[in-house]
C-alpha cells in the first residue's frame, strides 16, 4: 500500500497508523483512554484533515463546514432508520449527501474569496440550521433531534425480537462493545466504534497525503499563494477550488455519520456556527496547511476540553485545602472562571499564546524544539572545542 | 494575415480614452516592441490581447482565431504566455514547483483532477522543469523557495515558467521596469538569448526605448492611445513625432 511514497512520508504514515491503534493504551495514563472520548479525537481529528485541505492548501476560510458535519449525521440515522443498523450504507450516504450539499454551497460561495467567501459559507451553514429547526422538521426532527424508535422499518434487518433498540453494527460486531484488560493498576478500553473511527480516520488521512503530494495537491497550493499567476498559467482555479471543498465536506460528512454511528441520534446543534468555529480552531491550533497538525490542534483542543470542563469548585477546593482558607478561597475564586463551563476561556488564552508565538501551530512548535535540541545535542561538541 | 493582428480597438474608462482606434500587425517569429510614455495605454493594450479586458469595438486575432471573449486561462491554453510588470510568481512554492505547475498546465490542460498520483512519479514534467532551469542558469536554486528569490531571479524565473510552456506568443510588459542597470541589462541578454535558442514570437512592451532596440525588429510607438508610428527600429530613432511624444509626455 505505501511502496510508492517516499521514505520520510512512509515513516510519517507508519508512525500515526501506531499511534492511533495503541490510542487505548497511550492516552489511558492521561484520563483520555475511554471510548467516548476516543472515539471524539477520532472523529474530530478527521473533520479538521478534510477542512485543511480546504483551509490550509487552498486558503479558502469557510465558516460553515459543521453543516456538513450535521448533513452526515441527519444522512447516517435516516440510513439506520429505514434500511439497517449496519454502518457501511449509513456512512456511504453521509459522505454522498454531504458531497452534495458541498457541491451547491461551493458552487455558489466559491464565486468570492476572501472575507467574502468566508460570510457566504456562514450564512449557508446558519441557513441549514435555522431550516432544520423550522421547516425541516419533518426530516430532522427539530429540536428533539432525530433518533431511533422501535417501530422503524429497518427493511434490511430481520424482525426485532428483543424489545430493545438495535445497536449500531459492523456485520454483527456491535459498535459500543467493549474489551476491557487490567494491567499495572489500570483498566485498558478496546472500543469496536473507535477501532472502526480509527482506522476511517487513517485511511482519511492517506488520502490526504495522497492529496498534498499530487499535482492535484500542488494545484491547491498555486492558489493558495497567487491564482492569478495561476490563471495566466492556463488553469481554470474555479474546478480546482469546487474540488477541495467538496472533497472537505465530503470528509466533514464522513465525520458527521461517525458521530452517529458512535451514538445514533442527530441534532441541528452540531450545525451551529460555533461548531464550523472550533473546526477552524483545531486546523490554525496544529498547524494549517500541515499533515498532522489538523489532527494534533484537534486531539488538543477535544481533550482539554473533556479535562478543564470537568473541573469545577469542589474539586479546586480539594486541590488547595492545604493552604490557609483565605488564600485557598481567593485562588478557587479566580481559577473558577478558567474551568468548568469557563474552559473556553482558557481555550482562548491558549489559542492566542499560539497564534502569537508559534503561529505555525503546534507543529512548528514542535520542529523549533526538535531543532534546538539538535543544535544543542549534535554541537556540543563543536561549542565545547570552541571554549 | 498576420499572426497577431489587432483591428481599429477602442477602449474607453469614463471619460478616458485609453486606446483610440489602435491597429497592430506582428509576424510571426519576431520581436515586436510597443514603446510609448507612460500612461500611454500599453498595459491596456496587453490586457485586451488575454482576456483581462474586453476593447469597445475592434478584433485581435491570433493565429487565425479571436481572442476576445475568452478567459485569461483559454488565452494560456491557445499558446499565449505573459509576463507582468511585476513578477507574478508562486512565492511560497519552490523555485522547482514554480516550473512544474507550468509544464503540468501544458500537459493536462486547464483541469485535471489527479490527486492520486505523486508530483514526483511524474519523470516527463521534472525532467522538463530540470531542462528550463538549467536553460536559464537556476538549477542551482531549484529548491529555494521562490520568495527569497532577487528581484532579477524572480523575473528570470517568470520567464522560466512562461518558456516551458513553449508558447506560441510571449507577451513582456516592461519586464525590466524598476529594475538597476545590472538587471535591465542582464535581461536584455537573457531575451537575446532566448531568442536565438526558440524563436519565439514575442510582443515587448517598454517605457524605456533603449532597451528595446536592439531587440526588436519592429516598434510601435503608442501615446495617447494612437499608435503613432511603426517601423524599423532604426528609423524610429530619429523620428520627429516619436521626439515629440516622449518629450510631450514626459511632465
Ligand atoms: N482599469 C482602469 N480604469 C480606469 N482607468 C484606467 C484603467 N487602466 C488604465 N487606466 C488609465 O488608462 C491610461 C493608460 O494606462 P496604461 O495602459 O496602464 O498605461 P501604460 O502601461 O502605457 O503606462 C492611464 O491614464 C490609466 O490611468
Ligand atoms: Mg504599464
Amino acid at each position: 500500500m505505501f511502496n510508492k511514497l517516499d521514505s520520510n512520508d512512509r515513516y510519517m504514515m507508519i508512525f500515526f497508523i501506531i499511534m492511533v491503534l495503541a490510542g487505548p493504551i497511550i492516552l489511558a495514563p492521561f484520563g483520555a483512554g475511554y471510548p467516548d472520548l476516543l472515539q471524539r479525537f477520532a472523529i474530530f481529528g478527521l473533520f479538521a484533515i478534510g477542512f485543511n485541505i480546504l483551509f490550509g492548501l487552498t486558503g479558502y476560510l469557510s465558516f460553515g463546514h459543521a453543516a456538513f458535519l450535521g448533513v452526515g449525521s441527519y444522512s447516517a440515522v435516516w440510513m439506520f432508520k429505514l434500511l439497517t443498523m449496519n454502518v457501511i450504507p449509513a456512512l456511504f450516504l453521509s459522505v454522498a449527501v454531504a458531497g452534495v450539499f458541498a457541491l451547491a454551497i461551493g458552487y455558489i460561495s466559491l464565486r468570492r474569496s476572501g472575507i467574502y467567501f468566508s460570510i457566504l459559507t456562514l450564512a449557508f451553514a446558519q441557513m441549514s440550521y435555522n431550516l432544520a429547526y423550522s421547516v425541516l422538521t419533518p426530516i430532522t426532527n427539530g429540536e428533539t433531534g432525530l433518533q431511533l424508535t422501535l417501530d422503524d422499518p429497518r427493511i434490511l434487518d430481520g424482525a426485532n425480537a428483543t424489545g430493545d433498540i438495535p445497536s449500531t453494527n459492523l456485520f454483527g460486531l456491535t459498535m459500543n462493545s467493549t474489551y476491557k484488560a487490567e494491567l499495572l493498576g489500570m483498566t485498558f478500553q478496546f472500543n469496536v466504534g473507535f477501532y472502526f473511527c480509527a482506522i476511517i480516520l487513517i485511511l482519511g488521512f492517506y488520502t490526504a497525503l495522497k492529496i498534498f503530494r499530487s499535482p492535484f495537491g500542488l494545484m491547491l497550493r498555486a492558489i493558495k499563494t497567487n491564482q492569478t499567476r495561476l490563471n495566466y498559467t492556463g488553469l481554470n482555479s474555479r474546478p480546482y477550488t469546487l474540488a477541495a471543498f467538496v472533497i472537505s465536506g465530503m470528509y466533514a460528512g464522513m465525520a458527521g455519520g461517525l458521530m452517529a454511528i458512535t451514538d445514533p441520534l442527530a441534532g441541528a446543534e452540531r450545525m451551529q456556527w460555533t461548531a464550523s468555529g472550533e473546526v477552524v480552531l483545531m486546523t490554525i491550533l496544529g498547524g494549517a496547511g500541515t499533515l498532522l497538525g489538523p489532527v494534533l490542534g484537534a486531539g488538543f483542543i477535544k481533550y482539554f476540553e473533556n479535562i478543564f470542563s470537568k473541573i469545577n469548585d469542589n474539586v479546586l477546593h480539594a486541590w488547595f485545602s492545604f493552604m490557609p482558607e483565605s488564600i485557598e478561597n481567593l485562588l478557587v475564586g479566580v481559577l473558577h472562571f478558567f474551568v468548568g463551563k469557563g474552559w473556553h476561556l482558557t481555550l482562548g488564552i491558549v489559542f492566542m499564546l499560539v497564534v502569537i508565538f508559534m503561529p505555525g501551530g503546534l507543529v512548528e512548535g514542535g520542529n523549533r524544539i526538535y531543532k534546538s535540541l539538535r543544535r544543542r545535542f549534535g554541537n556540543a561538541d563543536e561549542t565545547q572545542a570552541a571554549e | 494575415m498576420s499572426f497577431l493582428e489587432v483591428r481599429g480597438v477602442n477602449k474607453r474608462f469614463g471619460g478616458l480614452q485609453a486606446l483610440d482606434d489602435v491597429n497592430l500587425a506582428v509576424e510571426e517569429g519576431t520581436i515586436h516592441a510597443i514603446i510609448g510614455p507612460n500612461g500611454a495605454g500599453k498595459s491596456t493594450l496587453l490586457n485586451c490581447f488575454v482576456g483581462k479586458l474586453i476593447p469597445d469595438t475592434g478584433t485581435v486575432t491570433f493565429d487565425g482565431q479571436s481572442l476576445l471573449g475568452l478567459k485569461p486561462h483559454q488565452v494560456n491554453q491557445v499558446g499565449v504566455s505573459r509576463v507582468f510588470q511585476t513578477p507574478e510568481i508562486f512565492s511560497d512554492l519552490t523555485v522547482m514547483e514554480n516550473v512544474i505547475i507550468p509544464c503540468l498546465a501544458k500537459r493536462d490542460g486547464a483541469f485535471t483532477l489527479n490527486g492520486w498520483s505523486s508530483v514526483d512519479a511524474q519523470a516527463d514534467i521534472r525532467e522538463k522543469a530540470e531542462q528550463m532551469l538549467l536553460d536559464v542558469n537556476m538549477a542551482d536554486k531549484r529548491n529555494m523557495q521562490a520568495a527569497s528569490l532577487s528581484r532579477g531571479d524572480k523575473r528570470r524565473l517568470e520567464m522560466a515558467m512562461c518558456l516551458s510552456q513553449d508558447p506560441k506568443l510571449l507577451l513582456l510588459d516592461e519586464p525590466t521596469a524598476g529594475m538597476a542597470r545590472a538587471d535591465t541589462n542582464n535581461t536584455i541578454d537573457l531575451l537575446a538569448e532566448i531568442q536565438e535558442k526558440r524563436k519565439i514570437t514575442k510582443v515587448v512592451i517598454e517605457h524605456d526605448m533603449h532597451v528595446v532596440f536592439s531587440l526588436a525588429q519592429k516598434i510601435s510607438v503608442l501615446a495617447q492611445g494612437h499608435v503613432i508610428v511603426e517601423d524599423k527600429p532604426e528609423n524610429i530613432k530619429g523620428h520627429p513625432k516619436v521626439k515629440e511624444a516622449y518629450l510631450g509626455g514626459a511632465h
